[in-house]
């Protein structure tokens, strides 16, 4: 039984660290935050450069060969710094479905200039209707010679509007909501027929409403095979469950630290207000639900890792209690922070945000309890 | 970054699980899942089959008659005692007052009292809490006189659990008062019950049971030998014992068994009724809980890592006391909500509806103690807020 990093794991650790604690300061990160694309592209090519960007593809892709828990490392650092540059959507999200599902030809086109920091990708897996149902996909393909014609919408595409590639699943077969008949196509950004209506989102990232108006795509646009696009878009959500929870930790971590930081220095009544019971109790749960997120995250990891029957229920579990204990751990650290803890200037506010804006991605507290309570086990 | 056992623990866990398979006998394995109290001589044969084996000193170092078991070894054995929902250990000899004694007692304290404690031949209680000291533990008034070679005992101990079978009883007693700290002048005593001026008086709780009682001392002479370390150290020997009664109040994997019982009979029909299963609400409840649980058995994987690494335990006994308490109760109340109007008939005899539903009562009332026995848990936020956020 071991819980402790491995070398490349703590090495990575500590490279994250480093460059949140020199090169990514709370103002700089809202200065990308507030640019014109949401992020700095001189910080998406130094994660290149540090091979971040390559830590879960094979080596043959030209990546590290990296699993969960190597994601889960890095999520957990990144968190620190609420990092605005597109990690999940291009390497978790599109990565995902690319290193499952694409060719040699399609790699060579996507993947690779992806791990490069060259190409832009995400993944489209949201439709207006779907709610959390990844099975809900009304966008259409329909055969057109040897091409494909696709229409519908996608909704809330994380960094849609800076992405070059957008990996669509589409319905080429069966009735809305089957798991059979979606298929995954990669579709160019400017492609005819696409509109990309971009928009920033409360906790400082940017996403889209994406349009397809008879978008025609060639058949080599198609990732995996026809009609069988569910298995790897349900894998990659996962996978992508557990990176933003890992992230969320990590963000509960900060919070719990700043706020019983801050119950120190500030004074009222001439005492610290960290000396009053009240607020103990509360930094108390503050404390445990980050320790019980820690280990149900840990629990995940491994779970997921190793393929074992528990993986979903495991990943169920763990983003209920994020969305649920991390929510009042959030507003627990707004409310110590007085009237500070509502402005714009501290940090806190934001890492709240985002770990408001975690809970609800991939399944809210509620879909995930409803899935641990029909689950059999 | 992994939770497997090592070929000499897995080859562990079998030996154990075969022992609870073979060796735990049925008589008492269904007075135990009735959810009665365990009659005494069903609780000590249960302990002397555990002491045969090898396995009372669960905790004990070998020089002792010990296990002597890695962390590991303790982690799988408590797992599988749970499984088997095997009775709980009585812990104040085996638990408390031994490691207390082999850890701070004399050469001839432990001849005299370790190996009748590991065969379970005395029956032993705790003499800590007084009707004014409650959380507040170090402002007890039990009072020791130093009188020729006797400390001559007067005061009031309350909450003694299972008191009434005891034949011993370790207790925390003044010894000097005029003290710089009150932590401070407390001294660790072994009394004999049958000693002249020792009364025990029966409280019953809310469920109706007698399981705790209020222990007089009127002039009772304890022979100075009886005094464990140091005059005036006892509070320092006491707080060694109660960390090691927080860590196992977290009972995870008991809690566990309970869980799975309870998902199993909501699968089924009861009275003809519907499922529980059918129920969202009921099981969303269930799932929250099973969720809390799991963090819980992973955080005690964490500090287990920890200790088997050589780091030391620290305040987070703490915290799987707050939890462990907490989800135990969050399980009793699910099993109360379970059983609906059949919780109201809350005694086994005479048996009414479908078995042991009818006790749901008894442990959900019994187990509100589960969050203020062994330091309450609001004492225990105090605790982490000082030693682990520095407040």
């Amino acid at each position: 039984m071991d819980f402790s990093l491995n070398e490349i794991q703590a090495m990575l650790a500590d490279s994250v660290d480093k460059f949140i604690q020199n090169e990514y300061d709370f103002d700089t990160r809202q200065a990308y935050a507030e640019s014109d694309t949401g992020f700095s592209a001189d910080v998406w090519s130094t994660f290149a450069e540090l091979g971040w960007t390559a830590v879960p593809f094979a080596e043959d892709d030209g990546g590290l060969d990296g699993g969960p828990a190597d994601i889960m490392v890095l999520m957990q650092q990144l968190a620190r710094g609420l990092v605005v540059e597109p990690y999940l959507a291009n390497v978790i999200l599109a990565g995902g479905i690319l290193r499952r599902a694409a060719n040699a030809e399609q790699k060579e086109r996507w993947l690779q200039p992806m791990i490069a920091g060259e190409l832009h990708a995400t993944l489209a897996f949201n439709e207006p209707q779907a709610r959390y149902r990844l099975t809900s996909v009304a966008t259409t393909a329909t055969r057109d010679g040897d091409d494909w014609i696709l229409n519908g919408c996608k909704g809330v595409v994380l960094n849609g509007g800076t992405a070059d590639l957008l990996i669509i699943p589409a319905r080429t077969s069966g009735n809305a909501d089957d798991e059979r008949g979606i298929t995954l196509f990669g579709v160019a950004a400017d492609s005819d027929g696409l509109t990309c209506n971009a928009y920033a989102t409360y906790d400082g990232q940017r996403a889209a409403e994406v349009i397809l108006d008879g978008v025609c795509v060639e058949d080599r646009a198609v990732l995996g095979e026809v009609d069988d696009g569910f298995a790897d878009l349900d894998a990659t959500i996962d996978e992508a469950t557990l990176a933003v929870c890992a992230e969320a930790v990590g963000i509960m971590q900060v919070l719990k630290d700043k706020t019983v930081e801050y119950s120190k220095d500030r004074s009222q009544f001439g005492v610290p207000i960290g000396s009053f019971q009240e607020l103990q109790h509360r930094m108390v749960d503050m404390l445990m639900a980050c320790e019980q997120a820690q280990s149900l995250l840990l629990w995940a990891v491994m779970a997921n890792a190793s393929g074992s029957e528990e993986s979903k229920r495991a990943v169920s579990s763990i983003k209920y209690l994020v969305s649920t204990a991390g929510r009042s751990l959030g507003e627990d650290a707004i409310q110590i922070h007085g009237g500070m803890g509502v402005t714009w200037e501290l940090d806190v506010a934001h890492y709240f945000k985002r770990l408001t804006a975690i809970g609800t991605m991939f399944g809210d507290a509620d879909w995930h309890l409803d899935k641990l309570a029909s689950a059999s086990h | 970054m992994h939770v497997t056992f090592s070929e000499a623990d897995l080859a562990f866990q079998e030996e154990v699980r075969t022992f609870f398979r073979d060796e735990y006998p049925d008589e008492i394995r269904e007075a135990v899942s009735s959810g009665e109290e365990l009659p005494r001589e069903m609780q000590i044969r249960w302990q002397k089959i555990l002491f045969e084996k090898g396995w009372a000193g669960i905790n004990w170092p070998t020089e002792h008659g010990g296990t002597g078991w890695t962390p590991v070894q303790k982690y799988i054995y408590a797992r599988e005692e749970g499984n088997a929902n095997a009775p709980v250990i009585v812990p104040f000899g085996l638990n408390m007052v031994g490691p207390v004694i082999y850890t701070f007692g004399s050469e001839a304290q432990k001849n005299r009292f370790l190996p009748d404690i590991l065969a379970s031949n005395t029956w032993w209680c705790q003499g800590y809490s007084e009707p004014g000291a409650g959380s507040d533990l170090a402002s007890l008034k039990t009072k020791g006189d130093l009188v020729g070679d006797h400390w001559v005992v007067n005061g009031t101990k309350t909450w003694t659990t299972l008191g009434q079978f005891a034949d011993w009883i370790f207790c925390l007693v003044r010894t000097t008062s005029d003290v710089a700290r009150r932590q401070e002048g407390i001294s660790f005593l072994l009394i004999d019950m049958k000693s002249p001026g020792v009364t025990v008086k029966p409280i019953i709780l809310l469920d109706g049971t007698h399981e705790v009682n209020e222990i007089h001392f009127d002039n009772v002479e304890v022979p100075v030998e009886n005094l464990v370390g140091e005059e005036g150290k006892g509070w320092t020997y006491g707080k060694v014992l109660l960390q090691h009664e927080r860590t196992n109040s977290a009972n995870t994997f008991r809690s566990e068994y309970r869980l799975r019982k309870l998902r199993e009979q909501a699968a089924t029909s009861v009275r003809g009724a519907p499922p529980l299963a059918d129920d969202k609400n009921f099981m969303r409840r269930l799932a929250a809980v099973e969720v809390e649980l799991k963090g819980l058995e992973y955080t005690e994987l964490r500090t287990l890592a920890a200790v088997s690494s050589g780091k030391a335990p620290g305040p987070e006994s703490s915290f799987l006391k707050i939890k462990g308490t907490e989800i135990q109760q969050a399980i009793d109340t699910l099993y109360m909500d379970a059983a609906g109007y059949y919780a109201l008939p809350y005694r086994a005899d005479p048996s009414v509806g479908e078995g042991t539903e009818t006790l749901t009562a008894l442990r959900y009332f019994n187990f509100r103690k589960a969050t203020i026995y062994a330091g309450s848990n609001e004492i225990q936020k105090n605790i982490i807020a000082k030693h682990v956020l520095g407040l």
